[in-house]
């Protein structure tokens, strides 16, 4: 069969059909992991101009733009998007769209289910936010500690779409990460051993394992609250042998290792990165991967740490400051590494380093402010004062945005076969830094001075209106470098110089193949011998895979060690079903928030749902029967 | 070894500069399958919350002074019919599994028939298990904890009768992919997490408020 013949037969059974069907139907992990990563940061804009009224609210003393209850509603809205509506999603979304890339297979193993989580992630960032229109926002903080949103003191339904927000956006992280876990264990590309396996496949095995050990936990605990506030459980409720402090341990036994599974991946964008404009593969490679492990088990050992101020037992407080300094010390051995690799390579200064540079500053300055934090003396002087907030966008904007950035500038070319504009790049890249620490370095000293954090207003004899206003100031330069790189991207659709299959010279498989990729990824899955194939081919023996079928969604699955090929694989059809899956899950919950008869009833309907997606179709029955071999 | 963990009998062939895939089996069971990843992951999902729960009663047992609070121990007998079913529910899924991997498909539908039989009948001595608690959700923490650990149980033991039906009547539906016994395989592994959970669960739930 000629090379065109084959290409063109790829191309009629990996295409979806141009109707909204098709379009919303597809399980083209390039399609929902750009769907993933779009919606995420438009939730991410919802959230900055959240962010950017309180800014203006606190920018003066007295200012009354925002009474106290919008407040509760404005900074719960705020970290609940930015935490559950963006950061995680963004992160998954990068993973789906990149990971089968990076190891050189057709598509992710449970393609149906992440169409699904899509859908089920769109449906409960829009119900939040219809419940905030409504004036039925969330109003207890993104941690939404209980008695605040209890059935006592957690005013109308706003607690219960909090709730079930956990439910929706935790199932959809769940589903991802095992798709992802599954992917990157068993869909390797033959000859891509764990030891090829490059750092971003590892940083988001790692950061899914995480999720799936993680997740659960808050899933369950922002139940029991729903079922406390609907049926009259009584799990936190004191007067009846329930508990407040239990919820402060089942959050933030999820809460911490979350902001590693949002950390870990901007890891991983950092080692995809900095090996590319070094021009040479990374400087201890197994070091960083190591590393990375570390970081995820270490992670789950330092909840306590945001319970200081609670009667915990002081022993039990001094194992998590000893947590909490050693998760250091990966941190800092990938860092090393990272300047290693640099200082001994030959670097191209473009947008994409220019951030992880904005990264290496902004989180060294949020690092030490954390190893301040978790010493549990200091932690009780500026326990819930603006010095927290100062810390934990310093590590979160240092340790999560800018990588991100910098994932969004070096991918962008592979995604949409268009070059961002540098320039426009650089002036984002000063803008965002500028303002970012302008707002945020204020918020160390106030904090300090005494102010607290989820105040809506103070007065002008506390001396705190200069450095809001400073702070203000910041968050309009921000303000003005997002909207140049939404500049950016709307001027290079319009006229972005073309990419081609390998702008950077990277080493990685992602850019073996054409910008964009074509609906199957790779007309052949390649196969490797080294780290960066892409530098070293194999010198000797198979270079590509030939076998697999063109006229059926044919892949391959390799074993977990060494990739060797094991299985063929017939990936999944479209089909409507987990997309009404979705809807019906959707409905169900959203019904829950009303009602205990729609808790239960509500369920038929996904349950419906996903039998029929289940359910074999004669068709494709046939069709893996054509191709079918017994083991 | 257990046969499904077996290297494939055929591999893939060096032709020139290409690896030849042709001649791999189109499908695999156990870790060779990518439903059994699917099904640890959602063991592993499943396994936190149980676990969890445990650890919850726990707490809020070591703060209380009266334990159970108010009322009597659930009354052991629907629980113990139930270890005792549940128990027994594993040889047919033992076999299920067996015959799954020699893709004997009568052997495969017989077990399935028994496996939905005994699914049944554990959902209906569980709701007697639920009138034998001896104690309300609303009552107290230990009623509410005591039912959520019940309840989480049931909402997965119901989800794998209901997917042992479906799968059932997969089974009796034709063309018939041999991938289907891989799920059979599969589902029994589920099972085989309802059963061993219960085990704990159950000594939890009854025992908890003895000792």
């Amino acid at each position: 069969m000629s090379s065109d013949h084959a290409r063109a037969e790829l191309e009629r059974t990996w295409r979806d059909p141009a109707t909204l069907k098709g379009w919303i139907c597809t399980l083209d992990h390039k399609a929902i992991g750009r769907r993933f990563i779009v919606t995420a940061l438009l939730f991410f804009a919802a959230g900055g101009v959240l962010g950017g009224l309180m800014r203006h609210q606190l920018s003066e003393p007295g200012k009354t733009m925002l009474g106290p209850d919008l407040y509760n509603q404005v900074f719960s809205m705020h970290g609940t998007t930015m935490m559950f509506l963006f950061a995680v999603p963004v992160m998954q979304g990068i993973g789906l769209y990149f990971v089968p890339l990076m190891i050189g297979t057709r598509n992710t193993a449970f393609a149906r289910m992440t169409a699904c989580s899509y859908w089920v992630y769109l449906i409960g960032g829009l119900t939040l936010f219809t419940g905030f229109a409504l004036n039925t926002g969330a109003d207890a903080g993104w941690f939404a500690y209980v008695p605040l949103s209890g059935p006592e003191h957690g005013f109308g339904k706003r607690a219960d779409f909090w709730n079930v927000l956990v439910n929706f956006t935790e199932a959809m992280g769940l589903m991802v990460a095992v798709d992802l876990t599954t992917t990157a264990l068993k869909m390797r590309t033959p000859g891509m051993s764990l030891q090829r396996m490059p750092l971003f496949v590892w940083a988001t095995l790692v950061s899914s394992i995480m999720i799936i050990f993680a997740m659960p936990t808050v899933m369950l605990g922002a139940n029991l609250v729903q079922f406390d506030r609907m049926a009259g459980t009584h799990f936190f409720n004191a007067a009846e042998g329930g508990d407040v402090l239990l919820w402060q341990h089942v959050f933030w036994y999820f809460g911490h290792p979350e902001v590693y599974f949002i950390f870990i991946p901007a890891l991983g964008f950092i080692s995809a990165i900095i090996p590319t404009f070094a021009r040479r593969p990374m400087f201890g490679h197994t070091a960083i991967v190591l590393s990375l492990i570390a970081t995820g088990f270490l992670s789950f050992g330092l909840w306590v740490h945001h319970m200081y101020a609670t009667n915990v037992p002081e022993l039990g407080k001094s194992f998590f400051t000893a947590m909490s300094f050693m998760i250091a010390i990966p941190s800092a051995v990938q860092l090393f590494c990272w300047i290693a690799t640099l200082w001994t390579g030959r670097v191209a200064m473009k947008s994409p380093l220019l951030f992880i540079v904005g990264f290496f500053v902004t989180l060294v300055i949020g690092g030490l402010t954390g190893i301040m934090l978790g010493s549990v003396p200091l932690d009780l002087q500026v326990h819930d004062t603006q010095f927290v907030v100062a810390h934990l966008h310093y590590v979160l904007i240092g340790g999560a945005l800018f990588p991100l950035f910098g994932a969004v500038y070096y991918w962008f070319p592979k995604v949409y076969g268009r070059m961002l504009n540098e320039r426009l790049g650089r002036w984002h890249f000063w803008l965002l830094f500028i303002g970012f620490n302008l707002t945020f370095f204020p918020l160390h000293v106030l904090g300090l001075d005494g102010m607290p954090r989820r105040i809506y207003t103070y007065s002008a004899d506390s001396g705190w209106g200069p450095l809001n206003f400073l702070s203000w100031i910041g968050a309009m330069i921000d303000d003005l470098g997002l909207a140049l790189f939404i500049l950016n991207v709307l001027r290079t659709f319009w006229k972005g110089e073309r990419a081609s299959d390998n702008p950077w010279g990277a080493g990685t498989l992602e850019w073996a193949t054409s910008s964009p990729p074509p609906p199957y990824n790779f007309e052949r899955l390649p196969v490797v011998a080294s780290l960066e194939p892409l530098w070293s081919p194999p010198a000797e023996g198979p270079r590509e895979v030939v076998g697999l079928a063109t006229n059926s969604r044919e892949g391959l699955v390799t074993t977990v060690l060494d990739a060797l090929p094991d299985v063929r694989y017939s990936y999944p059809s479209p089909s409507i079903w987990p997309v009404v899956a979705a809807f019906g899950v959707g409905l169900w919950l959203i019904w829950s928030i009303f009602s205990n008869k729609g808790m239960l009833i509500g369920l038929i309907l996904p349950s419906i749902a996903f039998i029929a997606w289940y359910w074999p179709s004669q068709k494709e029955a046939a069709e893996e029967l054509a191709l079918e071999k017994r083991p | 070894m257990r046969r499904e963990a077996m290297p494939a009998s055929v591999s893939a062939v060096q032709r020139g500069n290409t690896l030849d895939v042709s001649n791999l089996p189109s499908y695999g069971f156990g870790t060779r399958s990518l439903m059994w990843w699917g099904t640890v992951g959602m063991c592993a999902i499943e396994g936190m919350a149980f676990g969890f729960m445990i650890l919850i009663y726990f707490y809020l047992r070591s703060l209380s002074d009266t334990w159970p609070a108010g009322g009597a121990a659930p009354d052991l007998l629907w629980g113990t019919v139930n270890l005792g079913l549940i128990l027994a529910s594993a040889i047919p899924n033992y076999f299920a599994d067996r015959a799954a991997i020699d893709q004997d498909l009568p052997k495969v539908r017989m077990m399935l028939v028994l496996g939905v039989l005994f699914g049944l009948a554990l959902c209906g001595v569980r709701w007697l298990e639920f009138t034998a608690l001896n104690v309300r959700w609303d009552d107290s923490a230990y009623g509410s904890v005591v039912w959520m650990l019940l309840g989480l149980h049931t909402f997965n033991l119901v989800t794998d009768v209901v997917d042992t039906m479906v799968l059932t009547a997969v089974m009796f539906k034709q063309p018939l992919e041999g991938k289907r016994y891989v799920d059979v395989a599969e589902n029994a592994g589920y099972w085989t997490f309802i059963v061993v959970t219960w085990i704990p669960i159950y000594a939890v739930v009854y025992f908890g408020a003895r000792f």
